[in-house]
């Protein structure tokens, strides 16, 4: 259990359609090995069915797959070397947890006595030593999803698939439970492809998260670079909330960009920007504010809510509406008071007009 | 790409061995009784396929040889679409042209004209196939597979692919070539030729669609009356079983639990038996008509014989079949539609009126059509009852065994009764399809059903009660007739009849001297054989249909469900006619009672397996997939385990309805395999009733024995497996206690 053969994952223009519907149009994507890749998405967005094609559960209507370098297109399920941990975890319901384990080991030609044994392995692994002769039913629902791990984890495959893993857990274990499997991916360095539609999931496990929007990837990169530097203001606002505000390039030099917002003048990473017209996505909590009229941009609050940690405002701006998050919690504008508003230099980003 | 050229390689020699060490052609004495042993391998009749091309100028089989080499030389092809291309090409070709030759060359030559005048005349035929063709057949079915899986076919599952081939062959062979050869026979003269004037003749016969009654004259024809009898039997079943639903939903009727014991009797009771029972109550010399006459000096009248009794024992017997059927649709009506109503100002009988039974509208003409069916593929009753007054079931069967024996008019009518119950099938699949307004949700509904008006409540009782009391009185003479001397004549009691059928020498070994044991044995050893094949092939292709999506998955289910709606009489027919001759000759052995039972009894497996499977989470099954385990494995070790109650529900259902199935059978049991049934109408025929009733009611007995010890069975695991989930402290309640 300590070595994995992490594999790699080559999409090559994969198209699939159910009937007259294209679901995919044109996908090509690869996995380093031994990193841990997110689909991220909205739902409906085809990033289950990519992971259905990886599986075998679904063939591609055109276009290759390659894992570890090898071509498997063709292959059915249970011939590649995959595992998946389900939404719903398809434990056995008949069979104790053990026999759940044992059973991807049995099919692969282990007799009856080393598939168990693995089996315990596995189970330990994943702090479940002992538990072996108890039903799924009789398990918790952490518990459970615990067995589906160490079930897709013992036949140690080149790549592991978990499909929203977290979904059926309460929010409090579903923190551990994220910590839990991105420690166990590093520490055993296996190669794993994660589909959630939870941003803040993503954001927690992945190296590197592939956001999609109707079958096509919106951007692929970094957790960091994906909430820091969104290409578009769908990926700006899927990634957290942000405010997308119309402003005007005046130039760009040396990798930065001067942009005027209404009256303000601030500087951002340039991004291939051009002089003229554009957008920028501003993340609530990287807009200042200051009580009373000043030099900067005038607002004036229409709501504000007080919640322990922050102070929520919506201000009316002359570029629009904004939402701001402010965490000086020391004072609250009422509704109606004048502000006047900055901006850090993180969080703010030029995307495509 | 070991897996794939395993399994292929497995095939591959089997198809060698079919050629070469199986006796390619059937043998006379029998496959299994092992005595083509002794001439094996070079006596013409033993000899398998490659000795049969060599040495008794059986050249066509070469072919054979030649599309199975193209098999093996595929499998070292490198490239796999076009290794697929290959195996598929061999395979398909391989079995159509094994086909065709079967077809083509009889006994005595070649069987089509067009083929003698293309290739010239043969010196010698052949005999039909035998168990080295099966075997080849079966192996280029699997060749053909096994190419459509590696080039990409349902997710390149083998299992799969062949199972649905597999599956689509053997339907085609024992539905559709039967079927089919009966349509043919129909315009074909005694040697085979073409010849459609019996066809004509019959298809005009006055005697068939004679209109006479309606204009006053003596009576119609033949397809009218059983039209006219389906049409009311299917009227009066339903609503006689919607009165029983309601009674059983929706009124404080005291022995609800005993009603629905009701809807088990048709399962258990051999179709004649009722019609059986009336003549010993209302027949010349019934009680009934014994007391009538001697109490009023009415002179004993011949009233039950003919339509009038047939529809009333139909009636008895398929009143429970729809109220079986009504009881989902009357519960199925969501109670909080009727609170809906009730609360807006409508009283129980414009509830009633207004929302229920328009809901249950669906439902209802589901019975009706189910009821019509039913009463047009029914013989048993027919036969028993009807006298000169035939039905279009019995017609069928007087024209092959009568002396009138003329198998294009049997034809004739088989197409007539299939064409009126396919359509009836067809409107129920297509019209009814997408209509149903069943309102049972995922959710749970809270609610209690609108009682019913009083005096309507109290209208069915007046209908239910008595109608109850009748059917169980005749059920109380199928017990009871068994131990009567003779009918009407002399009431005494007596153990005759039961010694008779069921007596057993014990002195010096057991010897079942019985009349009965022969034919009770061999239903036993054929409904045991058959059921768990039915249940096998049933649950598979509910898998299939559930699990599996491929082109024309419809059209599959649609065709096998269809088997359900062609009459046993028909199939009877069809298969005395398509499997007497070459290539396949299957009649007067067990081999063809068991494959009548597996196709006809299949759809139910089917339905029943289609029911429990979807009920499972596909993600199961993929869950197995992805951790490696192939299709196959999968179904035995995830789906199986948990189908468990409805294999047992497909078991028991099959194998009694192989026990009490009579229209199919009567054609083809012979005198080595009589079925029980069979051999009740013949007694009945020879006017032994007591013997008949004596058997027959042994016959419910054991079914009930055999039905109750698997419900027992089933309760128990249940039971065991819930307490184990649960995982509490067991605490048994006393009722358990008592039966520990």
């Amino acid at each position: 259990m300590t070595t994995q053969k992490a594999g790699s994952v080559v999409f090559e223009n994969i198209r699939k359609n159910y009937g007259a519907v294209t679901v995919i149009p044109d996908l090509s994507f690869t996995i380093e090995p031994g990193t841990l890749v997110t689909l991220l998405g909205p739902s409906g967005c085809g990033k289950t069915t990519t992971l259905r094609m990886l599986a075998g559960l679904e063939h591609p209507s055109a276009g290759r797959v390659f894992i570890g370098g090898k071509d498997v297109t063709m292959l059915p399920a249970n011939e590649r070397d995959v595992s998946m941990v389900f939404q719903s975890y398809a434990l056995f319901p008949h069979m104790n947890s053990l026999d759940n384990v044992a059973y991807g080991l049995e099919a692969s030609g282990l007799s009856r006595k080393e598939a168990r044994e693995k089996a315990e392995d596995g189970l330990s692994l994943v702090g479940l030593a002992g538990m072996g002769h108890r039903l799924p039913a009789e398990l918790s629902g952490g518990q459970q999803q615990r067995v589906a791990v160490a079930r897709a984890l013992v036949l140690e495959p080149q790549v592991l698939l978990l499909d929203e893993p977290l979904s059926n857990l309460d929010a409090r274990l579903r923190r551990k439970v994220r910590t839990d499997i991105r420690e166990l991916q590093q520490r055993l360095g296996f190669t794993a492809v994660y589909v959630t539609h939870d941003q803040d999931e993503a954001l927690a496990v992945s190296d590197r998260i592939i956001v999609m929007k109707e079958g096509r990837i919106a951007q692929a990169g970094a957790p960091r670079e994906l909430y820091e530097m969104p290409a578009s203001s769908f990926i700006a606002d899927f990634m957290g909330e942000a405010n997308v505000i119309a402003c005007e390039v005046i130039d760009v030099a040396g990798g930065e960009a001067r942009v005027r917002i209404g009256k303000l003048e601030q500087r951002v990473p340039a991004r291939n920007a051009r002089p003229g017209a554009a957008s920028l996505a501003v993340r609530p909590g990287s807009i200042t504010v200051a009580e009373g009229q000043g030099t900067g941009l005038a607002g004036r609050v229409l709501h504000s809510a007080y919640l322990g940690g922050h102070v929520e405002y919506e201000m009316e701006t002359e570029v629009g509406t904004l939402f701001i998050v402010d965490h000086a919690v020391d004072r609250t504008l009422p509704a109606g008071a004048d502000a006047t508003l900055g901006f850090k230099t993180r969080g703010i980003a030029l995307i495509e007009h | 790409m070991t897996r794939p050229n395993r399994r292929l390689d497995i095939v591959l020699v089997l198809g060698v061995a079919a050629l070469m060490l199986l006796p390619w052609y059937r043998i006379e004495g029998g496959f299994f009784g092992f005595g083509w042993l002794g001439g094996f391998p070079l006596s013409p009749e033993a000899a398998p396929g490659l000795v049969q091309i060599v040495t008794h100028g059986r050249f066509w089989l070469a072919g054979v040889v030649l599309f199975l080499l193209a098999a093996g030389m595929a499998r070292g092809m490198a490239d796999p679409m076009r290794r697929g291309a290959m195996l598929a090409w061999a395979g398909g070709l391989g079995l159509l042209f094994l086909c065709l030759q079967g077809l083509s060359i009889g006994f005595t030559g070649w069987t089509w004209t067009v083929s003698e005048n293309l290739f010239g005349p043969l010196a010698d035929g052949q005999p039909s196939m035998g168990a080295g063709a099966v075997l080849s057949a079966v192996v280029f079915v699997l060749v053909f597979s096994f190419g459509l899986a590696e080039r990409g076919v349902m997710k390149g599952d083998a299992f799969v692919v062949s199972a649905i081939a597999l599956l689509v062959f053997l339907v085609a062979v024992f539905v559709f070539y039967p079927v089919g050869s009966m349509f043919v026979g129909a315009v074909q003269d005694f040697d085979g030729s073409f010849n459609p004037d019996g066809f004509i003749r019959n298809m005009q016969d006055p005697g068939i669609w004679s209109l006479d009654c309606v204009v006053g004259g003596a009576r119609c024809g033949v397809a009218w009356r059983t039209l006219w009898l389906g049409i009311v039997t299917g009227l009066s079943s339903t609503l006689l079983g919607l009165a029983f639903a309601l009674v059983a939903t929706r009124t404080r009727f005291p022995c609800k639990k005993a009603l629905r014991l009701l809807t088990i009797l048709p399962i258990i009771t051999p179709p004649f038996v009722i019609g059986l029972a009336l003549i010993l109550l209302f027949g010349r010399a019934g009680f009934v008509t014994q007391a009538v006459a001697s109490l009023f000096g009415v002179e004993p009248g011949r009233w039950l014989y003919g339509l009038t009794g047939i529809w009333i024992s139909q009636v008895l017997s398929f009143t429970p079949v729809a109220f079986l059927v009504l009881i989902g649709v009357v519960e199925g009506v969501s109670p909080s539609m009727e609170e809906a109503s009730q609360t807006l100002r409508a009283d129980r009988w414009r509830t009633f009126v207004k929302v229920s039974l328009p809901l249950m509208k669906p439902g209802l003409a589901n019975a009706f059509l189910i009821g019509f069916i039913e009463s047009m593929a029914d013989f048993g009753n027919p036969l028993v009852l009807g006298g000169s007054h035939g039905v279009l079931s019995t017609e069928i069967f007087f024209a092959v065994v009568g002396s009138q024996n003329d198998p294009s008019r049997a034809a004739v009518l088989a197409m007539v009764l299939l064409a009126f119950t396919l359509s009836a099938f067809l409107a129920q699949r297509l019209w009814l399809s997408g209509r149903n307004f069943s309102t049972v949700t995922g959710k749970g509904d809270n609610g209690v059903h609108a009682a019913l008006p009083r005096w309507l409540s109290t209208g069915l009782y007046a209908v239910v009660v008595p109608w109850i009391a009748f059917t169980l009185v005749v059920y109380g003479m199928i017990l009871f007739g068994g131990f009567m001397k003779t009918w009407g004549l002399d009431n005494s009691l007596t153990l005759d009849h039961y010694v008779k059928a069921f007596s057993v020498n014990l002195s010096g070994g057991t010897v079942w001297t019985g009349v009965a044991w022969n034919s009770f044995w061999t239903t036993m050893e054929i409904a045991l054989i058959a059921a768990p094949l039915t249940a096998a092939v049933g649950l598979l292709t509910a898998y299939l249909i559930v699990r599996q999506k491929f082109a024309g998955r419809n059209v599959f289910e649609f065709a096998l469900m269809m088997s359900f709606a062609i009459p046993g009489t028909v199939i009877g027919v069809s298969y005395i006619m398509a499997f007497n001759l070459p290539p396949l000759e299957m009649t007067g052995t067990a081999l063809i009672l068991i494959a009548c039972f597996v196709f006809r009894n299949m759809p139910v497996g089917v339905r029943g397996g289609v029911a429990a499977m979807s009920q499972l989470d596909k993600s199961l099954d993929e869950a197995s997939l992805t951790l490696g385990a192939g299709s196959f494995r999968t179904v035995r070790r995830i789906i199986l385990p948990l189908l468990r109650p409805a294999i047992t529900a497909a078991l028991v259902y099959s194998f009694v309805r192989a026990i009490t199935s009579i229209s199919a059978v009567i054609f083809l049991v012979s005198a080595e395999y009589n079925m029980a049934t069979a051999y009740i109408v013949g007694l009945v025929e020879n006017g032994e009733y007591g013997v008949a009733i004596a058997y027959s009611s042994m016959l419910i007995v054991v079914m009930l024995v055999v039905i109750s010890g698997f419900q027992f069975l089933v309760g128990e695991r249940r039971l065991r497996r819930d307490n184990r989930l649960a995982g509490a402290p067991r605490t048994l309640s006393p009722e358990q206690e008592r039966t520990a």
